[in-house]
């Protein structure tokens, strides 16, 4: 019993590969571990993309429908909402769109495909209330200037009627476009876009 | 060494299985082929045409059919959906429970795990066992699983079968009653042997059913032990080297 | 200064890690029997989280437990291989635990001065049979209902109280939905207590020392060996010695774990029951039911002792008394040696058959009874019982072997 024949570094290799290969099975059974916690099949059928009729929509009407438990909304802009838009550009914090909260087809001066059809993911950026729709034009409680748009009574930020959210409010971003698309004039799917992107 | 390992099977053989019970007939043998996807394509088609009108599947998902059998997912929405489900949707059936076990006598179980409750061999020979009976009150009867309250769902398929029964002495002196043959009353849209393969199909698409990570268990099996020999290699060596200072 | 000084000042971070591992010194010729300690320990903390994620798809309700399970083996996300580690977990604990009790009856391991390791041990068994029957319950097949039922009626057997008892451990006339919901309860918090006691175990185990194939106590022999001047010549430090050693014998153990979680899951029918794939329907009992094989020894006692004054109960005080009779063995074996290695025929015979007993019982206990099989139980119950019951008388008369001053290989 004696120190002679220790090769330390055979035995400094061995353990590094070991402790490596070890470590690596490790991960290995954490995969399927942490991946049970992701999503389940049952939550994905129930998120599944929605179709949503929007043939009895009126001008300046709203509809929330459910989609992967949020409140989507869908709103038949009128004329007139359209264009107190450009006018509010000096007051909102991202009036170009610019911060990645809606598809690329929706990154213009409307955020829609269809300029009348404006469809928003129904949660405030701050911190996940539904804001409240504020539709007419004219002095509010909250803002004596108002345009028209959308209130989040949970810590007051507004959003004029694309969504846009204002300067000098809680919230940081403008309100999320979901990923949609047209199968027709009247039937929009909301959650699938075809990878159109 | 060579002892411990026989120490270690012993312990780990009991697994062999059971032996199936006394049965009016004999069973005919059917390899199970999860790798069949054409049998199991042909299985899942038989199963949403004849079986899922009256019995559900009530744990498995359609679209999770599609991808595990290869099938295009607008292929099962269109032939292959019948209610008003989603192609995520669960199997489910649009009979109500209630009126069931009105026309039946029992509601038709679901049959998502039929293929664990039931090996594979009885599935098949119940399945191909129907005969007609007027003393039943469907008309039919099964020699599988005799008094069944299930009628005959593809005698379409099958025909019409009588079933002739012999009386048999066993060994040790009991007399039991034996199936001697089925007799063909009106023949169905396949032959015999066609019915035969449909319910092989059918079966294997029932063990499927039963299980569908059945299909890739096996695969990660194989890498997981792969990597573990390595390992296992590497420990080895990792130990012998340690252990030169003990010997 | 560095950290682990500063750990250190406020933690014994690095005593705790010297006197358990690299200090504590374990005689140098463990052999095969001696990988299951670890292994149990493995098994365990295996079950603990694979059970905390079940937890979270699993629901403890009569109406949606059967399909929650079914859930978890479906639509969660590799949900199968958590619910397949679980159950083959729980076998593989038992496996692992029986083969780790041996190796205590072999070598000795419960005798002076270790009784107390081995009573924690026996209690850690008891608590893990108690999880075991609790878990079965919940994937709410036939098996799970009606094996709950038997073992509940059990108490019903106690004079004046059982009834009342059964009733109360249910709260339900019957195994429903209330019996299932705390069996869930239990079920989770039983096997933290389970951790405490191991810490137990392993506590006392590191106050005398390990015992080993020799039975001899390397305390009391010569001191000093390349490691330490103070450390029993024929010891070696756990770390890395046996740490290295132990997760070899760990890799061995997956393969077989391994094997059986992708491609044998049910084992037979004996990790998983056939009939626990049809939800538990109270009013219709399966053509035969029988406890998990890790039961099925206790259960074939208690079916081979008949009923008689009126009464059912005689069996299940048999049953009881066939898992005391290991908690009384250290003062049953009155041999002046301690491991098989230096007993006598007798001791070895008696050892030998009582073993084979256990596994013929066990063996039994799945099948349903018949005439022949229930008098066949009856003679192996009493050989199990003879085992412990003769030993003060066997074990004394037995001739030994001379044990030797040093450990051998």
């Amino acid at each position: 019993m004696t120190d002679d024949h220790v090769d330390s570094r055979r035995r400094r290799l061995l353990t590094v590969a070991t402790t490596t290969v070890g470590l690596a099975g490790a991960v290995g059974l954490v995969i399927p571990f942490a991946g049970s916690l992701s999503p389940s099949e049952k939550a994905k059928a129930a998120g599944a993309p929605v179709q949503v009729d929007i043939s009895k929509l009126e001008s300046g009407q709203q509809i929330t429908v459910e989609w992967r438990g949020k409140p989507v909304w869908i709103i038949r802009r009128s004329q007139e909402m359209l264009e107190q838009l450009s006018s509010l550009d000096g007051s909102l914090a991202d009036p170009k769109s610019e911060s990645n909260q809606q598809p690329a087809y929706a990154q213009n001066a409307y955020r829609s495909i269809k300029d009348e059809l404006l469809i928003l993911v129904g949660i405030c950026t701050h911190l996940g209330c539904s804001p409240g729709y504020q539709p007419d034009i004219g002095p509010a409680a909250f803002d004596e200037n108002w345009k028209g748009g959308f209130l989040c009574v949970c810590h007051g930020s507004k959003f004029d009627m694309a969504g846009r959210v204002y300067s000098g409010v809680p919230a940081p971003t403008n309100l999320v476009v979901p990923p949609h698309q047209y199968l027709s004039d009247t039937v929009i799917v909301i959650g699938e876009d075809g990878g159109l992107v | 060494m060579k002892l411990k390992i026989v120490t270690l099977l012993l312990i780990l053989l009991p697994a062999v299985g059971f032996a199936s019970s006394a049965s009016k007939m004999e069973m005919d043998h059917i390899e199970v082929a999860l790798n069949n996807k054409a049998s199991l394509q042909n299985g899942a088609k038989l199963f949403v045409n004849y079986c899922l009108s009256c019995h559900s599947a009530q744990y498995m998902r359609y679209n999770r059919m599609a991808s595990d059998l290869g099938i295009p997912e607008d292929v099962v929405r269109e032939n292959m959906v019948f209610t008003d489900s989603k192609i995520g949707d669960l199997m489910t059936t649009t009979m109500n429970a209630k009126d069931a076990t009105k026309w039946f006598g029992v509601a038709p179980p679901d049959l998502s795990l039929i293929g664990r409750l039931r090996d594979p061999e009885w599935l098949y020979n119940y399945l191909r066992s129907f005969y007609l009976d007027e003393n039943s009150p469907s008309g039919w009867n099964n020699v599988v699983f005799e008094n069944v309250a299930m009628p005959h769902a593809l005698y379409e398929l099958q025909g019409q079968r009588k079933a002739i029964f012999k009386t048999v002495t066993e060994a040790d002196g009991l007399e039991v009653e034996k199936l001697d043959r089925f007799e063909l009353v009106k023949p169905g849209k396949m032959t015999l042997e066609e019915y035969d393969d449909a319910m092989k199909d059918l079966t294997n698409f029932l063990v499927y059913l039963g299980e569908p990570a059945k299909m890739v268990r096996g695969k990660y099996g194989v890498w997981v032990i792969i990597f573990l020999l390595m390992f296992g290699a590497l420990a080895y060596a990792l130990k012998k080297e340690y252990w030169r200072d003990v010997h | 200064m560095s950290f682990i000084d500063w750990v250190d000042e406020r933690f014994p971070a690095t005593k705790v890690w010297k006197e358990h591992f690299t200090e504590y010194y374990a005689p140098k010729n463990f052999n095969f029997w001696y990988f299951f300690g670890s292994l149990a320990l493995v098994v365990l903390v295996l079950q603990i989280i694979t059970g905390l994620l079940l937890a979270m798809n699993y629901k403890p309700d009569a109406e949606l437990a059967f399909a929650s399970v079914e859930y978890i083996m479906r639509d969660v996300w590799g949900g199968w291989f958590v619910r397949y580690m679980h159950s083959t977990g729980a076998s593989m604990f038992f496996v692992v635990i029986y083969l780790h009790m041996f190796r205590g009856l072999l070598y000795g391991s419960y005798r002076n001065p270790r009784e107390l390791i081995w009573i924690f041990g026996m209690v850690i068994y008891l608590a893990m049979m108690a999880t075991a029957f609790f878990g079965y319950l919940l994937p709410w097949g036939q098996m799970s209902f009606w094996g709950a039922q038997v073992i509940v009626n059990l108490f019903e057997t106690l004079p004046f109280i059982g009834a009342a008892l059964s009733e109360w451990i249910r709260g339900d006339y019957v195994i429903s939905d209330i019996t299932l919901n705390r069996f869930f309860a239990f079920h989770f918090l039983i096997p933290f207590i389970l951790l405490g006691l191991v810490f137990l175990h392993i506590v006392s185990l590191h106050k005398v020392g390990s015992n080993n194939p020799d039975g001899i106590e390397i305390k009391k022999g010569p001191k000093g060996n390349k490691w330490s001047k103070d450390a029993p010549a024929d010891s070696i430090p756990f770390h890395p010695y046996y740490t290295v050693k132990d997760v070899m014998g760990l890799v061995v153990f997956l393969i077989f774990f391994i094997i059986i979680v992708f491609f044998m899951p049910e084992m037979g029918g004996y990790f998983l029951e056939q009939p626990n794939f049809e939800p538990a329907n109270p009013l219709k009992t399966p053509d035969h039911i029988a406890p998990v094989w890790y039961f099925t020894p206790y259960y074939a006692i208690l079916r081979a002792v008949p009923s008689f004054a009126g009464t059912q109960v005689w069996g299940v005080l048999a049953m009881g008394a066939s898992i005391a009779m290991f908690f009384i063995l250290p003062w049953l074996d009155r041999s002046p040696v301690k491991s098989i290695r230096y007993k006598g025929p007798i001791f070895k015979s008696c050892l030998t058959v009582f073993a084979i007993s256990f596994v013929v019982l066990g063996y039994l206990g799945t099948q349903p009874p018949t005439p022949g099989l229930t008098l066949l139980a009856q003679v192996f119950s009493i050989i199990y019982f003879a085992f412990f019951l003769l030993m003060p008388i066997y074990s004394k008369m037995d001739k030994t072997k001379p044990v030797p001053e040093r450990l051998t290989k």
